[in-house]
């Protein structure tokens, strides 16, 4: 804190970017081995690319109507929006209640959240999915007959259903996968939030307490806000972590991007180009989150220093 | 003002310990509505942790702690009701660096207090002038120097109406330039007839508004009489050793 701070930040400072004759040469080196192993797949593997047959499966006609309506890939791209939208609202409360619990002076929070989060950092995720969704939620999520319950809802009610969780005879699969890929997501970031807690300085929440803010008032107005700025930058990677996670789901048969992508490389047998155009799809959703994240960071680091 | 004749802050047989380590040893203090007391002494003597048990920032474990009439317990309606009472200036000012000036001021009133946004930004306002900053309302801590931060601390501080205000160290992380312009707000609240606690070594200061001088070294109250008796004639050894090294500066 020095006594004379600015007053104003210097902006971020960009380094500018110079082209130099190495950089020729890596290039020069990059595009030759590409083209070495293009050349090798025309020529030795013998693989034939055929993307029409992927297309059809983004839109079809529907017979009755003659009109477009979206397909197995739209359809995926759907739900692994919607488990990307929900799982990271989700993660991030879990995250947010059990990080608190990590830095908590009490026992029983504390035992809870480590125990939570040494679980499923030390076990293979696939082992994970099976296990939670075999063992925990399918025994319990069918007693609630959620599926039931919402096919007796109004019309209204069940559109505004399927927009948000999608089909609603799926719904409850679709809950079992967002469950699922939240409460693994969830351990990694109370970890985040955990170490965001604790580089805020205890002289914060003191100063807090010399006000008469309450343990919540300080936790929730002084500590998240501050521990959130720093945290930026690893809470963003594990988000865009969670969206490529999300295709664990599709073990248990949540129908969303690479599940479909399995079900049309099995009836297409055009391997490469359908995992390849969904490659593509996932890498334009996390790259515009990363972005999306970049500009939260700029903002939040811009004036307050 | 607390009712007559009680004194506003009372610590008696306090005694706490870090471990194994004794800090603060048999204290016994009063200090009534409107006194203004300094404590000095070396480093390390338990001047802070004695200030902080005062609005539990630490928890003594021995003896008794009276602020208005209200017991330091376990009890944490007692602890937030004596909070809610005495505010608190650090050294090292512990603004809320995410929130601007403005709301630094505001937030612990809306929160603690249930004061309406409109008039917690007129408190807030009128406070950041009383410390002569109103201009630096809409910055960030992170923007202004030392001394303004340290002059937006005091304003947070004041906006809660306390009526006793404890300073620890506020001068000492700053330039020299700085320190006058923090003390004359000091100063300033002093005349208005604050109770105050100051730990401080600005005995230029303490010359001008200590009702009382008190000395610690080793945990102990050692000396403790009014500025002038203090200066001119300390009763102990230590007192005389400890005034002599930082007056000679
Ligand atoms: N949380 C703590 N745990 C253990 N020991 C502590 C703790 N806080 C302070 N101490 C020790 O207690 C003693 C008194 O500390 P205190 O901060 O009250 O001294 P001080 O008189 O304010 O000194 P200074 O002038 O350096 O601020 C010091 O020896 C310090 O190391
Ligand atoms: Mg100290």
């Amino acid at each position: 804190m020095s006594p004379e701070a600015p007053e104003r930040l210097p902006p971020l400072r960009r380094k500018s970017v110079s082209f130099g004759w190495l950089d020729g040469l890596l290039l020069a080196l990059l595009l030759a081995a590409f083209g070495y192993f293009a050349w090798r797949t025309q020529t030795v593997l013998y693989y034939k690319w055929d993307w029409s047959t992927v297309w059809p499966w983004i839109v079809r006609v529907d017979p009755r109507t003659g009109g477009w309506v979206p397909n197995a890939i739209l359809l995926g791209l759907a739900t692994t929006l919607r488990l990307a939208v929900w799982g990271i609202m989700l993660a991030a409360v879990i995250g947010a209640v059990m990080g608190w619990a990590r830095t908590s002076q009490r026992l029983l929070p504390r035992l809870i959240s480590t125990s939570y989060v040494m679980l499923i950092r030390n076990i293979p995720p696939i082992v994970f999915v099976f296990v939670f969704v075999f063992f925990i939620t399918s025994q319990i999520l069918p007693s609630l007959g959620i599926a039931d319950r919402a096919a007796r809802l109004s019309p209204e009610v069940q559109w505004w259903l399927s927009v948000l969780f999608g089909p609603t005879n799926r719904i409850e699969n679709f809950i079992v996968g967002l469950i699922c890929l939240s409460v693994f997501t969830g351990a990694y970031v109370t970890e985040i939030v955990r170490a965001g807690i604790e580089s805020v300085p205890r002289a914060q929440v003191e100063a807090g307490n010399s006000l008469g803010l309450t343990r919540f008032q300080v936790l929730r107005d002084i500590v998240f806000p501050q521990a959130l700025r720093n945290v930026i930058p690893p809470l963003s990677n594990q988000f865009i972590q969670m969206i490529k996670d999300s295709s664990l789901v599709s073990l248990v048969s949540v129908q969303e991007l690479t599940f479909v992508a399995q079900d049309i490389q099995i009836s297409t047998q055009r391997v490469f180009e359908v995992l390849l155009f969904v490659g593509l799809i996932y890498f334009l959703i996390c790259w515009s989150l990363s972005a999306l994240f970049g500009k939260l960071e700029r903002d939040a680091t811009r004036v307050r220093g | 003002m607390s009712r007559d004749g009680q004194p506003m802050i009372a610590l008696s047989g306090v005694n706490k310990w870090f471990g194994t380590f004794h800090v603060l040893k048999d204290i016994d203090l009063e200090i009534h509505a409107g006194q203004r007391v300094v404590v000095c002494g070396p480093s390390g003597s338990g001047k802070s942790t004695l200030i902080r048990c005062i609005n539990r920032l630490e928890e003594h474990d021995e003896g008794q702690i009276v602020v208005d009439g209200i017991t330091l317990d376990e009890d944490m309606r007692n602890v937030a009701a004596i909070r809610r009472e005495v505010g608190m200036v650090f050294q090292q000012f512990n603004l809320f660096p995410h929130l601007s000036v403005l709301d630094n001021c505001v937030l612990a009133q809306r929160r603690a207090r249930g004061t309406p946004k409109a008039e917690a930004r007129e408190r807030a306002m009128h406070y950041l002038e009383r410390v002569r900053i109103p201009e630096q309302a809409a910055k960030y801590p992170a923007q202004l120097s030392g001394g303004q931060q340290q002059r937006v601390a005091i304003a947070r501080s004041l906006c809660m109406e306390p009526k006793v205000m404890l300073f620890d160290e506020p001068t000492s992380a700053l330039d020299p330039e700085m320190i006058k312009e923090v003390l004359d707000v000091m100063i300033d609240l002093a005349q208005s007839g604050m109770t105050m606690i100051c730990v401080t070594h600005e005995m230029g200061f303490a010359r001008k508004v200590a009702d009382k001088m008190v000395f610690m070294d080793h945990g102990r109250i050692v000396e403790t009489a009014p500025p002038d008796r203090f200066f001119a004639a300390p009763a102990s050894e230590r007192t005389q050793l400890f005034l002599s090294q930082i007056l000679s500066h």
